[in-house]
């Protein structure tokens, strides 16, 4: 029982479902639910994200372009061309995975500093895209969005969306730990671990780069487009290069190569900017300082950092008690 | 020769010779220390903003614009020595993140000590332009060519002649053996952040009078400095000022011929197909990867 | 009929020919060895055999399959397994992970049943545990099934590359320097492994520095120079060759006093 509970698969599903479940109770106004929703919202994106830089051991720095381009592609085609918006973001996931496909094989045949200049050169270029073709976006101003609905029942209100939200966080987590479990998921790992040992033991590991990315591509537009219908209107500020380095932050910062690491990094450093608006002016001071602190102070991340205490201390109790 | 086409290709090289200032900011960095400086932009900025507040509290602007250069460097050298250096080890992605974060940091601050407004200079020698070709050329531009000019000298004097410039390129060749044959490693990874930054902040002065200085100007100079760097060859001196140049030309002909709108894409869009066919740049040497 | 057969193979790094108009033949179920001083090309070799290197010239043959210019991954896929001098090892899994990578390039998953994770996926992942625990038992590391790569000793590790590399069922399993650093008892086991394999019907391909382990181990012995084949045959024969002891050595009529 305690080894079921243990696994990351099933008992930590149960915990995340959990603390989903109670945290309404926390959240007294409309104004926290929507902090908590955002906080799902980049736990989507990093989830997948997560994939790419920590098992994999990939990086982009341009991730916040899939983002914007499920959510303007959602928001274009069921405003300008009246689809149906399940229907408006099936069909951008499926031409966000298109384009990942199609740049990815390009892309990741570049390594390290090479492969962050191309993905941050990438998402650049769609966010300039996305701010001049104001007849289609709206330009620097944005464009509203139609809600979402499904089966001809609207979905409006901060709790439906929460719930929304909170349920497809899950079923992201649950997608992504069945993954890493899996064969392929050790083929990616095995590729972060060492590229040419993987290659030698029959992995292709150009393939397997593009697969991950189109993964991470996908996570990262079905939240745009969720996100797009849930604050109903959408602007090029959400793909910029700063939002591409929050999300590779909130990544680095629950802890590379650990699923539940990639959702408290994104709870955290959602909520931190909306602390910070306390300091006014010396928000970005203190959010930069904070990004540096903890990567010098934290390198492997707070989930994994925090496991390492953890271990430590197990370690010593049981050195204690002296038992090996 | 067109007046029109003069007329771009001058202002083409202009603001190209400030992309290679800081391309070569990011360069000797890079080459230090393997650390892509994505705080580089915020010396330029400091360097503008500086000189701009300085000469407003009657400073006079050579005063001003040394005052801002050592500034500028004292930034570097804090950067390098409590951001860089604790983390020497950290995986590429971390260090991406720390000087990310120190260039919002340092944006932060530059909100705080100024203001939000954009700000400029008076050019140097007035603002008479000198005709050429039919093209009008602003006396700052020659300033800033001059100055380039003269930089781009006086830093291959200082790597090909001096010991600490030759220490410095032994470093990014080798560093374990220039360990060995006494060379001061941190040291040189100090002062190649030193003068990354004073060359940054030399850039932000020169240019201000054309195109104005702000708390965020430094982002998009960096970016395009950095794909500046990437063209000509990341970590190559003549490189990075040749990528500089054709960058700056190529911006103000696409600018002028295809689409104003779209300025700003031309330099990524040419850093992207650098890295898809020749990643290691125009002058870049062709990397043998051994197992 | 042979199992692996280069045809004037060549490597060349600008200039510098690493490898240089090399063949032979190697016969399904021998021990063969490469042996040579510093610098001869034998890891460029090796490199080249297995794919991570595209030969200047000639031609490699895996029985009638034309390999040359395949990918590295084709090439295991083919059959073609090997261990590294510096170890390439997964530190970032456990030991029986490393081991179940090697199954990978046999056995694919569809993305969608990764994803669900079917009961018969599974069941899979259970028969792919218990088999790769059977290798490690058969490397000699047992008492390490539960490790973390990480927490092995070098010795356990340079077994457990060698247990991937098996779990690739392979036709052809090249090790590179498997007895390097280790101590003498460590290296004895080694010896004993490659017999346990050659016994089993493996082909085994072993570039070694350690005399001992080749003439106690090789069926057939090739010694390079240079990048040039310099003699060829049994372990015997290439010790007492003048030519190699040349090579190493140096021409016995040099004094120096």
């Amino acid at each position: 029982m305690i080894s079921w509970l243990a696994s990351p698969r099933t008992g930590g599903l149960l915990a995340l479902f959990a603390v989903i479940a109670a945290l309404p109770l926390a959240l007294s106004n409309n104004y926290f639910y929507e902090v908590a929703i955002l906080v799902g919202v980049n736990a989507i994106v990093c989830v997948g994200l997560n994939l790419l830089i920590g098992y994999a051991g990939q990086i982009s720095l341009g991730h916040a372009g899939f983002f914007g381009l499920g959510a303007y592609g959602s928001a274009i085609l069921s405003a300008r061309f009246d689809w149906p918006p399940l229907a408006a973001l099936v069909a951008a996931t499926i031409g966000v995975a298109a384009l990942a496909y199609l740049i990815g094989r390009p892309i990741l045949r570049l390594r390290g500093h090479y492969l962050a200049m191309a993905t941050l050169g990438m998402g650049v270029i769609v966010s300039i895209v996305a701010a001049t073709e104001d007849g289609w976006t709206g330009g620097p101003d944005g464009m509203p969005v139609r809600p979402l609905s499904l089966f001809g029942a609207t979905l409006t209100g901060e709790g439906a969306w929460y719930c929304v939200v909170g349920a497809l966080l899950v079923a992201a987590v649950w997608l992504s730990l069945n993954l890493i479990e899996s064969p392929t998921g050790r083929a990616l790992r095995a590729l972060s671990g060492s590229e040419v040992a993987a290659e030698v033991s029959g992995i292709d590991s150009a393939r397997h780069k593009v697969l991950v990315f189109v993964i991470s591509a996908v996570y990262a537009s079905v939240a745009g487009s969720l996100f797009a219908h849930y604050s109903g209107f959408i602007t090029p500020s959400k793909l910029t290069f700063f939002h591409s380095i929050e999300l590779v932050t909130m990544v680095v910062f629950g802890g590379m190569a650990s699923t539940y690491g990639a959702v408290v990094g994104a709870a955290v450093l959602t909520t931190l900017p909306q602390l910070l608006t306390v300091f006014k002016d010396y928000e970005m001071v203190v959010f930069g300082a904070v990004m540096m602190g903890t990567m010098i102070f934290m390198p492997k991340g707070l989930v994994p950092s925090l496991g390492g205490l953890v271990e430590t201390a197990a370690g010593t109790a049981r050195a204690r008690r002296g038992v090996r | 020769m067109s007046a029109q086409l003069a007329q771009y290709l001058l202002s083409g090289i202009t603001i190209g010779a400030i992309y290679a200032l800081v391309a070569l900011g990011f360069s000797i960095i890079f080459n230090a220390s393997h650390v892509i400086n994505f705080a580089q932009g915020e010396f330029v900025m400091i360097g503008g903003m500086t000189t701009v507040s300085l000469t407003g509290t009657g400073l006079p602007l050579p005063a001003a614009m040394i005052a801002a250069v050592l500034l500028a460097a004292l930034a570097g050298l804090a950067l390098e020595k409590f951001a860089v250096e604790p983390a020497r080890s950290a995986p590429v992605v971390t260090l991406i993140i720390i000087t990310i974060g120190a260039s919002i940091l340092l944006r932060g601050l530059a909100t705080l000590v100024w203001d939000k407004k954009l700000h400029t200079l008076a050019p140097f020698s007035g603002s008479t332009p000198i005709e050429i070709a039919g093209a009008a050329l602003l006396p700052q531009s020659l300033w800033v060519l001059g100055v380039t000019l003269a930089i781009v000298l006086a830093l291959s004097w200082f790597f090909g002649r001096t010991l600490l410039g030759k220490a410095m390129l032994a470093t990014s060749n080798q560093r374990v053996a220039a360990q060995l044959v006494g060379i001061n490693v941190r040291r040189v990874l100090l002062v190649s952040f030193g003068l990354s930054a004073a060359l940054g902040a030399i850039a932000g002065i020169l240019i201000t009078p054309i195109t104005l200085t702000s708390w965020d100007v430094g982002i998009m100079l960096g970016l395009k400095g950095f794909a500046a760097a990437v063209l000509g060859g990341l970590g190559s001196g003549p490189g990075a000022v040749l990528g500089g140049l054709v960058l700056g030309i190529a911006e103000t002909l696409s600018a002028g011929y295809l689409s104003s709108a779209y300025k700003d894409v031309i330099a990524f869009v040419l850093m992207l197909a650098v890295l898809f066919f020749r990643p290691t740049g125009i002058l870049g040497s062709r990397s043998a990867e051994r197992v | 009929m042979s199992l692996l057969r280069t045809e004037a193979v060549s490597k060349e790094f600008g200039g510098v020919c690493a490898v240089d108009n090399l063949s032979f033949t190697i016969s399904p179920g021998m021990v063969y060895s490469i042996i040579g001083p510093n610098g001869a090309g034998k890891t460029t070799l090796l490199n080249l055999l297995t794919g991570i290197y595209v030969p200047s010239g000639g031609r490699i043959f895996l029985e009638d399959s034309d390999l040359t210019g395949w990918a590295p991954h084709e090439f295991a896929q083919a059959g073609v397994a090997r261990t590294f001098q510096n170890l390439q090892v997964f530190f970032n899994m456990s030991a029986l992970e490393n081991v179940m990578v090697g199954r990978y390039g046999r056995e694919r998953c569809s993305l969608a049943t990764a994803l669900l994770r079917t009961p018969a996926l599974a069941r899979a992942e259970r028969a792919g545990r218990e088999e790769a625990a059977e290798l490690m038992r058969f490397v000699g590391l047992a008492e390490w099934l539960d490790a973390r790569a990480e927490a092995m000793p070098y010795g356990a590790l340079k077994r457990l590359e060698i247990a991937r590399a098996l779990a690739t069922q392979p036709r052809l399993l090249l090790l590179d320097e498997p007895a390097a650093g280790l101590n003498p008892a460590e290296m004895r086991e080694i010896g004993q492994l490659i017999g346990k394999l050659a016994s089993r019907g493996h082909t085994a391909v072993l570039v070694e520095h350690n005399m001992r382990l080749v003439m106690g181990v090789s069926d057939h012995v090739l010694v390079l120079d240079y990048g040039r084949k310099l003699a060829e045959g049994t372990a015997d024969e290439v010790r007492r060759d003048p030519r190699v002891i040349e090579a190493y050595l140096g021409r016995a009529t040099k004094t120096v006093h």
